[in-house]
């Protein structure tokens, strides 16, 4: 399959010039269609199939099976039987051993999953090859060591794997989602169907391949690729013990009502709407630098990112001057040139919402502020966008836009910025930059927020718990506490 | 009464809501019986407008009663079980009468819900090394994880065990730095009116912990739709109901204590598994360097 990659766009005013730098895609192999991985093989699925495209370019990359509730119930039934006689009984210590083994394919792989990742998602190489591929194997790598010391973990003398995870995973870190969920799974003794997002399954489906090469016995991670029915099917399954979901609160809520009354053991990792709160005693260059990876990384396609900077007001102008001036520099383009900044907006759909909520902003009376910056003719593509003069009220300081969109607010006192912060249905994540230590301590104790950055932004690590507060979800990944949401501790009632 | 022993003055049973004790604003109350059906007293049946009234005293004593250190929170907790101490006879008196128990077992019922007070208490000040951790993450940073208490959490007391039930659905949510909107067992809840006394005078800021006499079918729904209600225990529903109250619950991302098969014994060792119900992990990060 040829693909012609899209122009890079040029920022107007580059003082360099770069030439094209683009990773080259001969390194995967896309074939022209996909079945389920069930029970360590790939089969048919039962429903029509559906396309997945490029979002920089609008060309199909591949066909991909949709599983429909039987294919579900095949899957669910293959990863019982791999629990009960397989992956249970197994010794802890070679539990981790296939995972150690996982975590080195996906090194030795790396490359090839970066830029499948990269033209099945539309986010930038730079992106894919430094953060999401390296963390991917990293919490494979770290949950590996967990499999055979989990008494050890402060969650009762005895723990116990609860059977079969249920998993449905979004569409903005495909691979690394993937990683969060089915790492700590294993890790902990349980088995696997995994719902990879409808518009990216490709790296998912490498996985499969993965597995495989590792020799992980049959039924122990089972691949079920489809959109929202599918994911429904997974999550409604009887014979589901654990369901672990990452996507819009909207969605969490309507699981959280489906396992109601189940005794499925429910774990959610919702939207946000993070407060960075930038103070005037902030160094400006490392906060704008902050601000930027806070809101851009990924086209803003992220839970966690940093869209609403709330800047003290004494310093606004100058931020916002050093803020613009940086976005001119940013490139927007190619997700596989290994210049570019800022890739595709993953798709349609996608990109309809973050227009519409940014006409929304316009409309409200929030002044809107873009760089001149040539967007590629095909694909799905919006410019890294900055709203001033936000109210609280606005929807756009409100509703999480996902997308390259940062609200700015201001705010004199302390007590206003933890106000403005926690005024918010949403409580994953905020960011604090100032220089005073005291000031950052007391800040982050008052923030109703999962995961604090104080003068740095979008950092990650497997052993790091991650996860919200308040309608942003509930229960952790990563660390000590990532394991409880996968094992039965005794003490629950 | 004409000469013999003197009449008793007897006590008019009220909510606990807001460090005050008012009637239901409804002006509702109903009759609580003994175990043996003999008349005991009238109590208030707490209203949707007495939950909702709750909601707003507990949301405005979270800031304090979460912003206190640790060990004042422990202190405070201890003080309930001195002062519950002192209250010892009248404790047993309402128990075994409302749920029918034998002097010993009901002194055992209530040696038992102060015993656990002050278990609780010695957790306060322990709970961030055990439940926080420090994470090495692979880059120069300080990272760091802490357990905070969700919020304002409702809880349904178990309809059995009017006293030891009810101290170990509350103290747990109060130990991790959380305030509580509390339905009591509706057939027996003369004692946590009483507890509720003794909550008033042990230093317990008004509204950390709000009593609701009344009926948890009438006010689960309610609760559990509230917006501002961060976390429910289910462990006094209506069994028949549990489901439909914790499908309200998935509106606002409820944190959600199902209950159990059958309402436990609770003079068995707690465990960490309720306090850790209701509590949130906030990771910190920040960078190293010179």
């Amino acid at each position: 399959m040829t693909i012609t990659p899209p122009s890079p766009a040029q920022p107007s005013s580059q003082v360099f010039e770069y030439a094209p730098a683009p990773e080259s895609r001969s390194i995967v192999d896309i074939a022209p269609s996909y079945g389920l991985f069930v029970d360590g093989e790939f089969v048919d699925g039962s429903g029509e199939a559906m396309k997945t495209v490029n979002p920089a370019t609008e060309e199909v990359l591949s066909e991909v099976a949709v599983g429909t509730e039987a294919d579900v119930d095949r899957a669910v039934r293959a990863a019982r039987r791999a629990f009960t006689r397989v992956w249970g009984p197994m010794r802890p210590a070679d539990r981790g051993k296939y995972l150690f083994r996982i975590a080195r394919l996906l090194q030795e792989r790396a490359r090839e999953f970066a830029v499948l990742e990269s033209l099945d998602n539309g986010k930038p190489i730079r992106e894919s090859r430094d953060v999401d591929v390296p963390l991917a194997a990293a919490h494979f790598f770290y949950h590996a060591g967990w499999a055979d010391k989990l008494e050890h973990a402060g969650l009762g003398p005895a723990p116990r794997p609860l059977g079969v995870a249920g998993q449905v995973i979004p569409w903005n870190f495909p691979l690394l989602m993937l990683a969060w969920k089915v790492a700590p799974a294993l890790a902990t003794g349980n088995t696997v169907v995994l719902k990879p997002a409808e518009t990216t399954p490709l790296t998912a489906l490498l996985f499969a391949e993965v597995c495989r090469q590792a020799d992980l016995p049959p039924g122990v991670v089972n691949i079920v690729t489809g959109a929202g029915d599918t994911g429904r099917a997974v999550v409604e399954h009887d014979d589901v013990d654990k369901v672990a979901f990452t996507g819009s609160t909207e969605v969490g809520r309507s699981i959280a009502r489906a396992v109601a009354g189940t005794r499925k053991k429910l774990t959610l990792e919702l939207g946000g709407k993070a407060a960075n709160i930038v103070f005037d005693d902030a160094p400006i260059d490392q906060a704008v630098e902050g601000i930027v990876q806070g809101i851009f990384f990924n086209q803003g396609h992220v839970c966690c990112a940093g869209s609403r900077l709330l800047v003290q007001e004494n310093v606004h102008d100058e931020v916002i001057a050093s803020l613009q001036r940086r976005i001119g520099t940013l490139r927007v383009g190619d997700p596989l040139d290994k210049n570019t900044d800022l890739g595709a907006i993953n798709s349609a759909e996608q990109l309809a919402r973050v227009r519409e909520l940014s006409d929304i902003g316009e409309a409200e009376g929030a002044t809107r502020w873009q760089p001149d910056c040539q967007l590629p003719d095909r694909g799905f593509w919006f410019p890294p966008t900055v709203f001033t003069g936000v109210s609280p009220a606005h929807r756009i300081a409100r509703d999480e836009v996902f997308g390259p969109v940062l609200s700015v607010l201001t705010f004199r006192t302390p007590d206003e910025a933890v106000a403005k912060a926690n005024n918010s249905t949403y409580g994953l994540s905020a960011g604090i930059w100032s220089e005073k230590g005291s000031r950052i301590l007391a800040i982050a104790d008052r923030l109703r927020a999962g995961v604090v950055w104080a003068n740095t932004f979008n950092q990650f690590d497997p052993t790091s718990p991650f996860g919200g507060y308040k309608q942003s979800g509930y229960g952790r990944e990563g660390g000590r506490h990532g394991l409880a949401a996968y094992l039965s501790t005794g003490d629950e009632q | 009464m004409i000469g013999g022993e003197r009449l008793a003055v007897r006590k008019t049973y009220k909510l606990y809501l807001g460090g005050a004790f008012p009637r239901s604003e409804s002006g509702r109350t109903y009759e609580v019986h003994d175990a043996k059906g003999a008349f005991l007293a009238n109590a208030a049946r707490a209203s949707r407008k007495d939950a909702r009234d709750a909601v707003v005293a507990a949301r405005g004593a979270f800031p304090k009663w979460s912003g206190a250190t640790a060990y004042n929170r422990g202190q405070v907790l201890y003080r309930v079980a001195e002062v519950m101490e002192g209250r010892h006879a009248q404790f047993c008196e309402e128990v075994a009468a409302g749920e029918g128990l034998s002097a010993g077992r009901a002194r055992a019922a209530v040696d038992a819900a102060i015993d656990r007070w002050v278990w609780y208490a010695g957790w306060t000040d322990k709970l961030a090394a055990v439940l926080g951790s420090a994470n090495p993450v692979a880059g120069p940073y300080f990272d760091f994880s802490l357990p905070e208490p969700t919020g304002v959490v409702a809880v349904l007391a178990p309809q059995r065990s009017s006293l030891l039930g009810l101290v170990s659905v509350l103290a747990p949510v109060l130990a991790g730095g959380n305030t509580a909107v509390v339905v009591t067992s509706r057939e027996r809840p003369l004692p946590a009116v009483t507890l509720g006394e003794v909550l008033a005078t042990s230093d317990v800021p008004g509204g950390v912990v709000n009593l609701l006499t009344g009926d948890a079918a009438e006010l689960g729904p309610w609760l559990a739709e509230h917006d501002d209600v961060d976390a429910i225990d289910l462990t006094g529903a209506p069994p028949e109901r549990a489901m439909e109250f914790e499908r309200e619950a998935a509106g606002s991302i409820k944190r959600v204590l199902r209950p159990p098969a059958a309402e436990p014994d609770w003079s068995g060792d707690p465990g960490l598994g309720r306090m850790r119900t209701f509590l949130e992990t906030k990771t910190v990060w920040h960078p190293k360097g010179f």
